[in-house]
């Protein structure tokens, strides 16, 4: 919008101008309505007290954010200490979303890059069979998943009738388990925008580069990467916010021993623990964080978009 | 949205039965998934022309749950077990049935009318009961399973192969009868040796799963199952060489019941629907597809001959006994969801 005023104000822009307001106005009620409001709810009820079995007392409480910081023991009257457990928990979920968003970005850059390739009419058929199997629903496509991995499955039967393997490898119910399983949950979200952006390339820098002697490698890293680093970059995003939160592929690749976040702020409300203003501030925390991580990000980003002119 | 979706269902239910007699009005029950046959309720509707929406649910907690948040005043009727029930009575989330509302309600068994978690049944009516315990595969483990170490000692054969239930009441109740300790103790020292018995006991385990119970010993991805006596017997339907244990210490005994909530929009046909329930012909229906028993004189003539003789529902001479999950008060309770967390962080 800033780039298309400053490029000298034009009839366009003074034709929108007047009905701007109205234009924007569905989006902006749609977005008040579904995503601030319910986040600021969150944040009033992180700091209310916690009703027993469930909901919520009118009083203001720091309650929530005590029992997330501070360790009081089993009987909650021991002197505090720093709680690790929730960090933790924490801990795992990110290094268990930044796994899967490694691995997708493995895989996922050559595939995107290999439909960018293809001649234009057959990219769009490409991207269709990417999709095919998101037709699907989550849950069904990651109850398969189990049974393809697991110890008398399908996976395992190959690779021991083909004798790469004596006996069955126990993938099922361990951490490479939830980042296989997020991984190939999330994989079309790394795929598109980085197909999109490799499309957009101009592939004319490329063999210059190569008429200037550098080698693939090299024009790879130094002319390629920096063109569809935004397509990158979105991808990722993509990738690990929803990998952070998910419970899915935890509970049933994982085998729910260990709570992720999503499976831990999920017990708050659906389970046992019945403690509303807990689960509220362990997402406002899990929020902050994810925003904190966007806003350093973008920051880079700006900068060396800076820096390359 | 989800009363928009209802509508919808409603109107699609509309659309398809109307040559089913003028339509008497609506039914919107909350209930367990995979629990009720999708025939009964259609004869329900053919029988009294009250068209039926269900939602489900998968643990008595995240029924509470949604309840709580917004869900009375839209449903009429819910499924929940016997400490929900007092659970749910204590919030006041459920209605009286006045003397003589219910036609059938001579036909509760007696062991069923006066239940300690609904005194005289003020509220509810029985749906099914059974037991929780645990299966062992026969093929991976032949020595003694009557006996909770099978799951928090368990032989080396076993280790590494056992599924627990995801559910804290669960764990918890089955734990306390493995110590012999009570189910919501205030002695710090027992409180303390159960924490340390289930980080322990946790090394052994699997996984934590209640929707796929059943499917993880059907499957051989799990040699021991926490699991309910039905789920057990469907198992060994579908091919699993498993055999349901009911421990020495003692097992969880259970049951499900029909309340009848607060609010109901549809009062009058909740206790229809309830009175339905209690002729033996149709609540045996439910117990020929779930595999529990039902709480209502006369069942025995309308039920699978089979389902008597299953060894799930017949305890051994040495059985322990079979207890219901305690409600434990605030500050009890606090600890052990403390104890929870502290298991699965």
């Amino acid at each position: 919008m800033a780039a298309g005023a400053a490029s000298g104000g034009s009839a366009t822009t003074d034709t929108y101008k007047e009905a701007r307001t109205w234009l924007l106005l569905p989006a902006w009620v749609t977005l008040s309505i579904l995503v601030l409001a319910p986040v600021i709810m969150m944040l009033i009820y992180s700091f209310l007290t916690k009703e027993f079995r469930g909901g919520v007392i009118w009083e203001f409480s720091l309650a929530a954010y005590d029992q997330f910081f501070f360790d009081r023991g089993l009987f909650g009257d021991d002197p505090p200490k720093i709680e690790w457990t929730y960090v933790t928990i924490f801990w795992r979920s990110i290094w268990q979303a930044g796994a899967a968003t490694l691995l997708s970005l493995v895989i996922g850059f050559p595939t995107a890059y290999f439909i960018a390739t293809r001649s234009e009419n057959m990219r769009p058929v490409w991207v269709f069979l990417i999709t095919i199997p998101y037709w699907v629903n989550l849950l069904i496509r990651t109850v398969s998943m189990k049974f393809l991995l697991r110890d008398q499955g399908p996976l395992n039967d190959f690779l021991m009738s083909i004798g790469l393997i004596d006996s069955p490898l126990h993938i099922v119910n361990t951490n490479f388990a939830v980042q296989l399983g997020l991984f190939y949950s999330y994989l079309p979200f790394m795929v598109l925008p980085i197909y999109a952006a490799v499309e957009r390339y101009n592939f004319a820098l490329s063999e210059a580069a190569a008429d200037l002697y550098a080698s693939k490698w090299t024009t790879l890293r130094r002319v390629l990467l920096p063109a569809i680093k935004p397509g990158v970059f979105a991808g990722c995003i993509l990738v690990f916010v929803p990998s952070m939160g998910s419970f899915l592929a935890p509970d049933l690749l994982g085998g729910a021993k260990n709570f992720m976040i999503g499976s831990l702020i999920e017990e708050q409300f659906k389970g046992n623990a019945g403690n509303w203003p807990f689960g509220a501030a362990a997402s406002m925390i899990l929020l902050s964080m994810v925003l904190i991580i966007l806003m350093f990000s973008a920051r880079q980003q700006a900068k060396a978009d800076k820096a390359g002119g | 949205m989800k009363h928009m979706m209802k509508s919808g269902v409603a109107a699609l239910a509309l659309a398809i039965g109307a040559n089913a007699a003028a339509a008497e009005g609506e039914l919107v029950l909350y209930h367990w998934f995979e629990y009720i046959p999708q025939e009964l309720l259609d004869k329900f509707t053919e029988e009294t022309g009250i068209n039926v929406t269900m939602d489900t649910y998968d643990s008595n907690e995240s029924m509470l749950a949604s309840l709580k948040a917004g869900g009375i005043g839209t449903y009429d009727v819910s499924v929940p077990g016997d400490y929900m029930v007092s659970i749910m009575a204590g919030e006041g989330m459920l209605d009286t049935i006045a003397d003589g509302e219910l036609k059938n309600k001579g036909n509760i068994a007696e062991e069923w009318a006066d239940p300690g978690f609904d005194p005289g049944r003020q509220s509810s009516i029985p749906y099914q009961w059974g037991s929780t315990s645990f299966a062992v595969s026969r093929d991976a483990y032949e020595g003694d399973i009557q006996t909770t170490d099978i799951l928090f000692n368990p032989p080396a054969e076993l280790q590494g192969r056992i599924n627990m239930l995801d559910s804290q009441g669960e764990v918890m109740a089955m734990a306390a009868l493995h110590m012999g300790i009570p189910q919501c103790s205030t002695d710090r020292e027992q409180l303390k040796a159960l924490n340390a018995m289930l980080q322990e006991a946790k090394q052994h385990w699997a996984s934590f799963n209640s929707d796929t119970a059943k499917e993880v010993l059907v499957s051989g991805d799990a040699a021991v199952g926490q699991i309910y006596d039905g789920f057990s017997a469907k198992a060994r339907e579908e091919g699993a060489n498993v055999e349901y244990a009911f421990p020495t210490q003692g097992y969880i005994a259970w049951m499900d019941n029909v309340v009848l909530l607060k609010d109901a929009p549809n009062r009058e046909n909740a206790l229809i629907f309830m009175d339905f329930l209690l002729e033996p012909e149709n609540i045996a229906a439910v117990s020929n597809f779930a595999q529990y028993n039902a709480g209502v004189n006369g069942v025995g003539e309308f039920l699978d001959p089979a389902l008597a003789e299953q060894p799930e529902k017949n305890p051994h001479d040495k059985a322990g006994p079979g207890v219901f999950i305690e409600v434990c008060d605030e500050e009890t309770q606090a600890v052990y969801d403390q104890i929870w967390t502290n298991l699965k962080k």
